[in-house]
């Protein structure tokens, strides 16, 4: 663990509400509008702290451990980010799998908590995201398999790390395949607009933001930091797959994925700008599509 | 040159895919251009060196396959007033699985047969992928139209395949392949049309209530 990495997680950790704020600048300026600033997140999370809790009287401890859980979750999953393209914080083989199951926890603490409110509304919330899940996480191991195949690596240290690096010329074709998947379930994962619309405030057509509707003050704000790190952290994945820094001193290795994760969220912002949000029954064919991708770099190194 | 010829080939076998997840009939053509926009430059970066031939063969390609049976599809569908959907018989997930199926199991059968080298490893492998996609697009779908796409396509995997062996096929006899297929869809297109006129739909299944 270098100190530069110490700073990178730090930065990480503090610029991430700035990512969600790219994504909706950049889609308001190209709707024609002037949009909110960036850095809007930081005000709305501020207010939020500064506001009392109200439960509902159906809850139980299930609902107040869910932002808990989601937050750190996520902040664990970091750890195992090699930031600096070398190394990351925590590692060991096969941590991929640790990595993909804390995703999975904090999923899984934020559909329970939105179950224990008893609102149909948010019923149906969780039982949508629990469906793109179902379809997200055997794309992401695929992703990793293509991942661990290129680099002879278990662990996420190696995979986007130095051996990464030595991968890209022999396996190009097939690390940028699974940089495009991995940019889909970006977007699903984070219920950007393909899949979720994070604009709209109608019951029945949002996913995450129905499930987090009974969430008020502190909580909510958990949840809010939760979701921008969690973009980031997605934003970060697909920019060390695409981008191998190995061979860049620390310092501007950071640099690179920190200007990455921001391309990634204009990305995303021009992706919601051109595209509709789909039909609930063709999410999971998208999302097949980009395990069908992430399939394709696997024979190809296979072969 | 050999770099950009096997980008090229990942992106025949992308638009394959492609192909296979769309719902829209016009969509499925522009796929189909644009997969032979991709063809027609092949030649080009896949001859030794710039010859006549590939060239002309490049051009012939772009134009038959690219610009000409797309325009005539589209032109199939506009007149005959076609539903814009594509109907498959079985579903666009599973359809997109068995297309990822059909790649692997192409880059499976390509590593084991005994061909002399070519100087483009991913040919044979795309070619094969995209001949099984094709057959796929084929079978599955119930439009004639989308039939008539699935045939395209798998023309497209023996052009694919004949392209291993440029330096030795004669040239007239590629334009010959390209006629036969330019004419042949252009027949199909007339018969779409006609089972169209006669039958108010173009759903190849009720083509089996056919009697004297």
């Amino acid at each position: 663990m270098t100190p530069t990495g110490l700073v990178a997680l730090v930065v990480l950790g503090a610029t991430a509400p700035v990512v969600p704020g790219i994504v909706v600048k950049t889609k308001s300026l190209l709707t024609g509008r002037r949009g909110a600033p960036v850095l809007q997140l930081y005000y709305d999370l501020w207010k939020l702290f500064r506001k009392g809790s109200v439960y509902s009287r159906t809850t139980t401890w299930v609902f107040r451990a869910g932002p808990v859980i989601v937050l750190a979750s996520l902040i664990v999953a970091t750890l195992f980010l090699p930031l600096d393209g070398r190394a990351a914080p925590a590692r060991f083989a096969g941590d991929v799998v640790a990595f993909a199951g804390l995703l999975a926890l904090g999923r899984f603490a934020l559909v329970l908590a939105g179950l224990d409110t008893g609102s149909s509304f948010e019923g149906m919330g969780a039982s949508r995201e629990v469906m793109i899940a179902t379809f997200a996480e055997p794309t992401l191991f695929l992703c990793f398999i293509a991942l661990v195949l290129a680099t002879g690596d278990l662990s996420l240290s190696g995979m986007l790390g130095t051996p990464l690096a030595a991968a890209w010329p022999r396996a190009g074709a097939s690390l940028s395949l699974v940089g495009i998947s991995l940019f889909v379930l970006l977007l699903a994962e984070n219920c950007r607009v393909p899949v979720d619309d994070p604009a709209t405030h109608l019951e029945l057509t949002m996913i995450h933001e129905v499930i987090v509707l009974d969430h008020g003050g502190p909580d909510l704000a958990l949840i809010l930091y939760g979701s921008s790190l969690k973009l980031a952290l997605f934003g970060v994945l697909v920019v060390s797959v695409l981008v191998p820094r190995a061979g860049l001193p620390g310092p501007a290795a950071v640099a690179v994925l920190f200007a990455g994760v921001g391309v990634v969220a204009i990305a995303v912002g021009i992706v919601e700008s051109v595209m509709a949000r789909l039909r609930l029954t063709r999410v999971p064919q998208l999302l097949v599509g980009a395990a069908a991708l992430a399939l394709f770099g696997i024979i190809l190194q296979v072969q | 040159m050999h770099s950009t010829a096997q980008l090229i080939l990942l992106l025949v076998v992308l638009s394959d895919l492609a192909i296979l997840g769309t719902t829209r009939l016009s969509s499925c053509i522009r796929g189909l251009a644009a997969q032979g926009l991709l063809l027609g430059l092949l030649p080009l970066l896949i001859a030794s060196r710039l010859s006549v031939h590939a060239v002309g063969l490049a051009v012939g390609t772009v134009i038959v396959k690219a610009v000409v049976l797309p325009w005539f599809l589209a032109w199939a569908i506009r007149e005959a007033a076609v539903r814009r959907e594509v109907e498959p018989i079985v579903g666009f997930i599973a359809s997109q699985l068995l297309g990822a199926l059909a790649v692997a199991l192409a880059f499976a059968i390509a590593s084991r047969l005994p061909l002399p080298t070519v100087q483009q490893p991913l040919l044979v492998p795309v070619s094969l992928a995209t001949l099984m996609i094709g057959f796929i697009v084929l079978t599955t779908r119930r439009k004639a139209l989308t039939q008539v796409v699935g045939y395209l396509i798998l023309e497209n995997g023996i052009y694919l395949f004949g392209l291993t062996q440029t330096e030795r096929v004669p040239f007239l006899i590629e334009l010959g392949v390209l006629l036969d297929v330019f004419v042949g869809v252009f027949i199909m297109g007339i018969v779409v049309f006609h089972i169209n006129r006669e039958f108010d739909s173009l759903d190849a299944t009720r083509l089996t209530e056919l009697t004297d």
